[in-house]
């Protein structure tokens, strides 16, 4: 299984080797499909014989030696609670957006795929990786292939929206690698056998307790980084662009993946390693996070097109996800992670149904279509599905991710506060708004427009390639517990483990020899206010 | 004293020059290019392979003390004969490109190469001195070697008379040193040290001639120019091989001559002129149109990410400076060759990166190659150059120096926009016209893949099973 692991995360790259001995493109196409399509269902085990009940310890574990003495940075992956679902996520979508490529892509195939299948290492290795050194190199890994898929295969503006993508994401991770580094020496002090630990398993555990100054400053500093990457409002900006401007199996594979590495980190790293500081800035994440909300679903009300609709569905959609992650409750937590996973479906599933019908219009605009749903009745239905899972109707799966987010928030003590679930939930109704209204003026009505006529629905391959997102739409929104139960384990473990490292660091401060901004960060040194108050009672 | 002995542990550089005397006389009595070029290249891989079995070898000192081996030393000897090899066998086809493949071109690479194998281990004022005055007179020759080229002019012109004025410091200081302590051997130097306005004032002048050599703000001047004159293949000969040199002489002066005592505490001024270098040279290189231009100021910047692991002034950070030294040498060759090669194509203007639209896709290997560098200079895992970062700004931190750190990550951020500009260029725009392009010979092409090669390598080196470069490295600063 330990091997098995390994295999999956690298053959996609075993595939870009294969290309220097492939010359014609259509064994380049085929070849990328067999590969993923092999990935996919090599992973399927790993699922299988996951352990659930002890979904709080990894499995599948791969432990290298550490780099040289004294330095705890080594080769380490494996799967939890967390990952899994998310690793399994990203082995759906590699046959898929190669599918999705099939006809629309006729520049340099054997780059393109290349790039595919390296961006699927990438992710794969994100997901898997437990060493904090590893995870960053994937992290950024991740970065160079979808560079190239938005600048080389993009629409007309590609290079702006690529350099932006790029160089707004590598400012974040830059920072989080000097903080990086920092959490690597403090850990090492702690474990008194290293001198620098990246281990995870040791940074979130018990035994390493980060003083509330460091935290305060490396939370900080990774927040940054995935919320940029995810992106959390005011930080956002350079999605509409990437995802706009990127081929269709790009912005699937942005949408579906790459910004679930940003909440995947915040819960992986913020949350268990810097407990106090996680708690304390929580409500100003969610403040931001329902910004997030309600901005980006009124911007995607007023969108003429609709790619750059279902981008501003995004910040809206994982501005939910933040929402769940620091409302920090089993039930909120637990919503976040399977909303990731819908996400990742649904917006997925968005993105390639634009992109079928950009192929065949070579638009996007809603004013130009109208009354499709005659001409493409197996379209119309695919998108409707889709559309619904979007704006989480009951019985699909965003439904569920939504309702648990909600109600953890309602319940949320740390944020204290009603309000945040209230002004959340105003965002199920604008992506109701939103998304219905696109939705009927491209597909209903009569259809104005001469192009329009010649439409022809959806072949076998178009088919084929949503049906498995459907199905578990479908499944998810049914019975959820056979996804969420991945997580529950995990999700319980790690809130307590987390509550209980925040009181041990809160014991282990001597609060007279803290500076005076965190003092008031953490509303320490509580005794002088009350003093001052007995005074002003006298 | 042994002489065999000492004679055994230079044994590199006694090749060098010989080889060097060789190539000169075979070129007189007109043998035919290719028995010249084959002793130049074989005398640097000899010399190499010498080198690296030095590298796991004993340390200590010879000739009196005026030279160190093994360490640090042989480090730095492997470093400056790695480059100056791959150099070399790139140059070949460049050079008979441009009109420049004579044995004398080769000769005075082999020359400069001496004088560089004799900074790496110089443990003595003196040897220091002589043998960077042999590295860079040949430089100021290899500088102009395109003398009927207005730029070739110039920079052999600006690099000389710069040079000149760097080196009056420089021999200021070792004087004002001398009349301090009454030394010139480093340890001897460091025991006599006191912090005496005419030692502080002498190693202060010493440093500024070495930030010259190293381009170093504000001694950097006189780089972008110089290297847009010089032919590309010797342009990355001086980049690499000559700094490599040089920041090993440094850390052998700042480890062995100024050990943290009181009158030999430079961190502070390393630390600004490292802060100095990382902004202005990757802030200029952002507005650079000329490849090899920005490649200058991207070079001017990498020295100052260097200087970040010798402010932190551990061992950490030393062993980190060598391991970027070596990751620099790798990726920049490779930079420099892949510019080479299109030149070549083209003729010698052809570096302004708007001809570069669309080259990326006419000759496959170049364009990936030069991509992968490019990726690597900018600091992207998993490639060498994020490893060597990660090693010096690692040690910056762990000594305290945090801002500095976060001002060479941010620096080194804006950075990857001049990089990746290149690859916009060489991808992402249409070319306005055909070019046709010439196939890349064998050993050129197979000598950029196996530099890229390398620098994937070693990107992913150190979580392989295998015992990683940098154990080796900071092995050699083990009390």
């Amino acid at each position: 299984m330990e091997l098995l692991l390994n295999i999956t995360i690298y053959l996609p790259l075993l595939g870009v080797a294969a290309f220097l001995f492939i010359k014609t493109d259509e064994a380049v196409k085929w070849t990328s499909l067999i590969i993923t399509t092999a990935t996919f269902f090599l992973s399927l085990p790993l699922l299988f014989n996951f352990d659930v009940v002890n979904s709080a310890v990894p499995q599948y574990l791969t432990e290298g030696s550490p780099i040289f003495s004294g330095m705890d940075i080594k080769y380490l992956v494996g799967l939890d609670g967390l990952s899994l679902l998310l690793f399994m996520l990203t082995t759906l979508f590699g046959p898929i957006v190669i599918l999705a490529s099939w006809s629309s892509v006729k520049k340099s195939l054997i780059g393109y795929y290349s790039m595919l299948l390296i961006l699927q290492t990438a992710s794969l290795g994100v997901f898997a990786s437990l060493d904090l050194v590893v995870f960053y190199v994937f992290f950024e890994l991740s970065l160079i292939p979808m560079y190239f898929l938005i600048g080389i295969w993009g629409g007309s503006d590609k290079i702006r929206a690529t350099i932006k993508f790029f160089i707004y994401t590598l400012v974040g991770s830059l920072i989080m690698l000097v903080a990086l580094i920092y959490l690597g020496y403090n850990a090492g002090a702690a474990t008194g056998i290293y001198e620098f630990s990246a281990d995870w398993r040791f940074i979130s555990g018990p035994e390493y307790t980060p003083g509330l100054v460091e935290q305060t400053w490396l939370f900080l500093a990774f927040a940054l980084a995935f919320c940029i990457k995810v992106p959390l409002f005011p930080f956002h900006t350079w999605l509409p662009y990437a995802h706009t401007e990127a081929p269709t199996a790009g912005s699937v594979v942005l949408a579906a993946i790459m910004l679930k590495l940003g909440t995947y980190g915040l819960v992986r790293v913020c949350m268990p390693v810097f407990p106090n500081a996680f708690m304390e800035f929580a409500p100003w994440m969610a403040v931001l996070a329902v910004i997030g909300i309600i901005y980006g679903a009124l911007v995607a009300m007023v969108q003429k097109d609709v790619k750059k609709l279902v981008a501003y569905s995004s910040v809206s959609h994982l501005g939910f996800v933040v929402l769940g992650i620091f409302a920090f409750n089993t039930i909120a937590v637990q919503g976040a992670i399977i909303q990731m996973i819908n996400h990742g479906l649904s917006t997925g599933a968005l993105f390639l149904v634009v992109g079928m019908i950009y192929d065949r219009r070579h638009t996007r605009m809603i004013s130009d279509f109208g009354g499709i749903a005659k001409k493409m009745p197996v379209y119309a239905t695919l998108f409707m599905i889709a559309t619904l899972a979007s704006i989480g109707l009951p019985g699909l799966n965003g439904f569920v991710g939504e309702f648990l987010i909600l109600n953890g928030t309602f319940m949320s003590v740390l944020y204290d506060h009603k309000v945040y679930a209230i002004l959340g939930a105003t965002g199920v109704i604008l992506a109701a708004v939103y998304m219905l209204w696109m939705y009927q003026r491209v597909m209903f009505g009569p259809i104005t427009i001469k192009e329009n006529e010649k439409l022809v629905d959806l072949n076998a391959r178009e088919i084929g390639l949503l049906i498995p997102l459907v199905i578990f739409m479908v499944w998810i929104g049914i019975r959820p517990v056979d996804f969420t139960q991945y997580s529950e384990e995990w999700v319980d473990t790690f809130i307590t483990q987390t509550e209980e490292k925040s009181i041990a660091v809160l014991q282990n401060t001597n609060t007279d020899e803290l500076p005076e901004w965190t003092a008031k960060i953490y509303d320490l040194k509580e005794h002088q206010t009350e003093q001052k108050l007995v005074v002003t009672k006298d | 004293m042994d002489y065999l002995h000492d004679l055994q542990v230079f044994l590199p550089g006694i090749i060098v020059a010989a080889a060097g005397l060789l190539v000169l006389l075979l070129d007189a009595f007109k043998k035919g290019m290719h028995v010249t070029y084959g002793f130049a290249v074989g005398g640097l891989a000899i010399a190499l392979l010498i080198s690296i079995q030095a590298m796991f070898g004993e340390s200590g000192t010879a000739f009196y003390g005026m030279i160190v081996y093994g360490g640090t030393g042989a480090f730095g000897t492997f470093i400056v004969l790695l480059g100056a090899l791959f150099c070399v066998i790139i140059s070949r086809d460049y050079l008979r490109d441009v009109d420049l493949h004579n044995g004398e071109v080769y000769a005075m690479i082999l020359f400069a190469t001496t004088g560089m194998l004799g900074l790496a281990v110089s443990n003595d004022l003196i040897s220091f001195f002589v043998s960077l005055e042999t590295m860079s007179i040949c430089l100021y020759v290899l500088a102009g070697l395109m003398k009927t080229e207005k730029t070739g002019a110039e920079a052999a012109l600006k690099y000389f008379l710069l040079g000149a004025f760097s080196t009056g410091f420089l021999l200021y200081g070792i004087t004002l040193i001398y009349g301090a302590t009454g030394h010139t051997n480093l340890n001897e130097v460091a025991a006599a040290a006191e912090p005496t306005l005419l030692f502080l004032a002498g190693s202060g002048l010493l440093l500024v001639g070495i930030f010259f050599k190293i381009a170093a703000v504000p001694f950097h001047m006189w780089t972008p120019d110089v290297y847009q004159g010089t032919p590309t293949t010797l342009t990355a000969f001086m980049a690499t091989a000559a700094k490599s040199a040089t920041f090993v002489a440094f850390i052998l002066i700042l480890t062995r001559m100024l050990p943290g005592t009181e009158a030999g505490d430079w961190t502070n001024v390393i630390q600004v002129v490292a802060i100095l270098t990382m902004i202005v040279g990757n802030l200029i290189a952002l507005a650079q149109d000329n490849v090899k231009r920005m490649l200058a100021y991207s070079s001017i910047a990498h020295a100052g990410y260097l200087m970040v692991g010798l402010a932190a002034g551990t061992a950490a950070g030393y062993s980190g400076v060598l391991y970027y030294l070596f990751a620099y040498t790798l990726m920049n060759i490779g930079a420099f060759g892949v510019i080479a090669y299109y030149e070549r194509n083209h003729g010698l203007d052809f570096t302004e990166i708007d001809s570069y639209a669309g080259l990326g896709f006419k000759v496959p290997v170049m364009g990936v190659t030069l991509s992968i560098f490019l990726f690597s200079l900018a600091g992207i895992p998993p490639l060498v150059g994020f490893v060597g970062k990660y090693y010096v700004f690692a040690a910056a931190v762990q000594a305290g120096l945090i801002p500095l750190a976060i001002i060479g990550v941010l620096a080194s951020a804006a950075s990857v926009y001049y990089y990746l500009r290149v690859m916009v260029y060489l991808y992402f725009k249409e070319s306005h016209k055909e070019y046709s392009m010439r196939r890349p010979g064998f050993v050129f092409k197979s000598t950029l893949v196996i530099l890229a090669v390398l620098t994937v390598y070693y990107g992913i080196e150190p979580v392989l099973p295998t015992t990683g470069l940098i154990e080796l490295i900071t092995s050699y600063y083990a009390v």
